[in-house]
């Protein structure tokens, strides 16, 4: 914590679902990559989005390799890695975004190799000075967490578990004990990217989770729609919209403004 | 050139651990929702290791189908060319199907069927690993689709359309370099989201744990059958034995019987493409500066990486040893000095394909050629009565298009 009116990191992350427990919603947090569709454009619409009243950021930092992701965050990342971006540009635009205002808390979301090559430890100290909050990784559970677990506790960030519709009762017991922040539940077995119905099993699966953990619950992967917005109230804690939110990125900062709006609107 | 120095041999046998690392590499590095299905694939190989139905039948289809054991060549006009170490040559390349592909396609297919998982994806690059499994699928009545990079299948054709009239799909990669590590992402992704009903059938020693060892004992019969067929025939081991390595499935398969032996050499030879100062090329293990240890695909190994740690794109003019990573087992080899490497380039294995087919009447596959083109650096250093074993890995049919346009106006 680097100031008394500054709150960052793991206790940041706890505020934010407090406020919106307060206001009885879920907390609204988009997913935005760095340089998409150019780092100027970027970090207006994220400003934007901040400005729009949504909660919370996952920060997107490229690779060239992002298995996890649908087609229109790969064709995004690609874009940004082609315009230059590199992990230590994506803790230049989170310094940036503070300097402008930005107060709401930001996880920077990645894939493993990327950081590795920038050095954990370097990583969790300059992402701490840039004021981020926390990690995302998707290549990384816990059974492979344990030293970057440790390096981010120290520094008070969040490192971000995720659960699966696949994950079985011990698992779920597993990621609830390790959990700092969230528990960042994927809502169905596949990529990223926008779905037109979210899966008819996933209050099933938030109530196996929640039987087993006290920890915030966001629900991730295939939402786009106020409608599917709305269904995440009182069904989860927050809930994480990308793919269409990058789609919007690519007609500019007013269909990313309009589409939060609408998003936002209905909580 | 140096020789590796040697390592107490039980220092490179205990390997992977409970959790699928070999020393530093290795492990398990994936989303969350594969966790799951990679614990229930481990206990399901478990199991169906211990059961002696399951063995059995592995094992009848290997002689009955895949043609095994396949025969050990001594390659007596290539060793008197060469005017030193005598040579020989697994033949992988007689295997059903044309390469040693095909040994873990059916004991991986074979393990999909006893799990009751119906559709298969898999990944393919040269074709080979494809083909291998579009056969065992249509052997077993699995049904079956390819990811393969669109470059590849433009350079790999024969397989594609082998694999067309083997019953599978095969779906062209436009994504990254449009060559194996795209594919490989592709079949990762449909995995994640057919995981309940999908087995994933990956082609090489490489990927989450359990996958390497999987890879690795279904291939390990090669050295198990070479081993033998050396005494048998030499009277004796071998003073080394050479292998190409892409992900480094052949190479595992052959080396693994020989890790006791601490008098045989171990040599995996890279891609080397335009030469390692050209930045084309997959030598993991030779580019100091872009191979570096990271994390692709699940494991923890060798990966060409620029400094951001963005994968890097690779050249060979062989698609089956066209991959930025390297199967962990093989870092590991490499870090106790168990095993060397070093790398063929392009011409050197085209020198090398040219050189077999003309003294022994073999045409191996490009990849194979680059293991050839290391038995013509190293032969003539060595004694008459040493004596080299090489695997040749897969059959050149699949490379005509590929050598006639290079050697097209010579012929």
């Amino acid at each position: 914590m680097t100031d008394s009116t500054i709150i960052t990191g793991l206790t940041a992350v706890d505020q934010m679902f407090a406020a919106a427990r307060a206001q009885d919603r879920a907390a609204f947090m988009p997913y935005y990559p760095v340089g998409y569709p150019d780092y100027d454009a970027s970090l207006a619409a994220i400003m934007a989005m901040a400005e729009a009243g949504v909660d919370g950021f996952e920060i997107g930092i490229p690779f060239s390799d992002p298995l996890a992701d649908g087609p229109v965050i790969q064709v995004a990342t690609q874009k940004a890695l082609e315009n230059g971006i590199t992990v230590r540009r994506c803790l230049d635009a989170v310094r940036e975004l503070r300097g402008r205002g930005l107060r709401q808390p930001m996880l920077l979301m990645g894939y493993l190799n990327p950081l590795l090559a920038y050095g954990l430890e370097k990583l969790v100290s300059d992402a701490q000075s840039a004021g981020a909050d926390g990690f995302i990784i998707p290549d990384l559970p816990p059974e492979e967490a344990a030293s970057f677990e440790a390096l981010c506790a120290q520094a008070s960030l969040a490192l971000i578990f995720f659960l699966a519709p696949t994950s079985s009762p011990d698992r779920i017991a597993l990621v609830g004990q390790r959990a700092r922040g969230f528990i960042y539940l994927v809502s169905v077995t596949g990529v990223t990217g926008a779905r037109a119905a979210l899966p008819p099993d996933l209050p099933d699966f938030i109530a196996r989770v929640r039987a087993q953990t006290d920890q915030p619950l966001v629900v991730g992967f295939g939402i786009s729609q106020p409608e599917q917005a709305r269904a995440m109230d009182g069904l989860t804690d927050g809930f994480i919209v990308g793919s269409a939110l990058v789609k919007a990125g690519a007609a500019g900062t007013d269909a990313v403004r309009d589409l939060v709006a609408r998003l936002r609107g209905v909580l | 050139m140096t020789q590796p120095s040697k390592t107490p041999a039980s220092a490179a046998v205990n390997v992977p651990d409970e959790r699928g690392y070999y020393g530093e590499f290795g492990g398990r590095f994936v989303p969350e929702t594969l966790v799951p299905a990679l614990d229930e694939l481990e206990q399901a190989y478990r199991a169906a290791l211990n059961d002696p139905a399951f063995m059995a039948r592995f094992a009848d289809l290997q002689t009955t189908y895949t043609g095994r054991p396949t025969p050990l060549t001594h390659a007596r006009r290539l060793s008197e060319h060469l005017g030193g170490a005598q040579i020989y040559l697994k033949r992988e390349d007689l295997a059903h199907t044309g390469a040693h592909k095909i040994n873990n396609a059916l004991g991986q297919a074979l393990l999909a069927q006893r799990m009751g998982k119906k559709r298969i994806v898999a990944e393919t690059g040269a074709g080979q690993h494809g083909v291998a499994s579009a056969t065992a699928c249509a052997l077993l009545g699995l049904e079956c689709h390819v990811y393969m990079g669109s470059v590849d299948m433009a350079r790999q054709r024969p397989n594609v359309f082998r694999m067309k009239l083997l019953g599978a799909e095969v779906i062209p990669v436009e994504s990254g370099s449009k060559t194996l590590k795209d594919a490989i992402n592709e079949a990762i992704r449909d995995w994640v989201t057919n995981v309940r009903t999908t087995y994933y059938l990956l082609g090489s020693a490489l990927g989450p744990h359990p996958y390497p060892l999987m890879v690795r004992d279904f291939q390990s019969v090669i050295g198990i059958e070479a081993r033998q067929q050396m005494l048998d025939q030499a009277g004796r081991l071998p003073d080394t034995c050479i292998a190409c390595v892409g992900g480094g499935s052949n190479a595992i398969g052959l080396f693994h019987a020989f890790r006791g032996d601490d008098q045989v050499d171990l040599i995996g030879v890279e891609a080397g493409g335009h030469g390692v100062n050209s930045g084309e090329h997959a030598a993991r293990f030779a580019d100091p500066e872009r191979g570096r240890p990271g994390v692709l695909h699940g494991t923890r190994s060798f990966v060409l990486q620029d400094a951001d740690g963005q994968i890097m794109n690779t050249h060979s003019v062989s698609a089956g040893l066209d991959y930025a990573s390297v199967g962990p087992e093989h870092a590991y080899l490499r870090q106790m000095e168990r095993a060397f490497y070093t790398l063929a380039t392009d011409d050197e294995a085209l020198a090398a394909f040219k050189l077999l087919c003309e003294l022994e009447g073999i045409i191996p596959a490009l990849e194979s050629s680059h293991a050839v083109a290391e038995v013509i650096k190293r032969a003539p250093t060595m004694p008459k009565d040493a004596i080299i074993l090489v695997n040749l890995s897969g059959r050149g049919d699949k490379d005509l298009d590929t050598v006639m346009q290079v050697f097209g106006d010579q012929q």
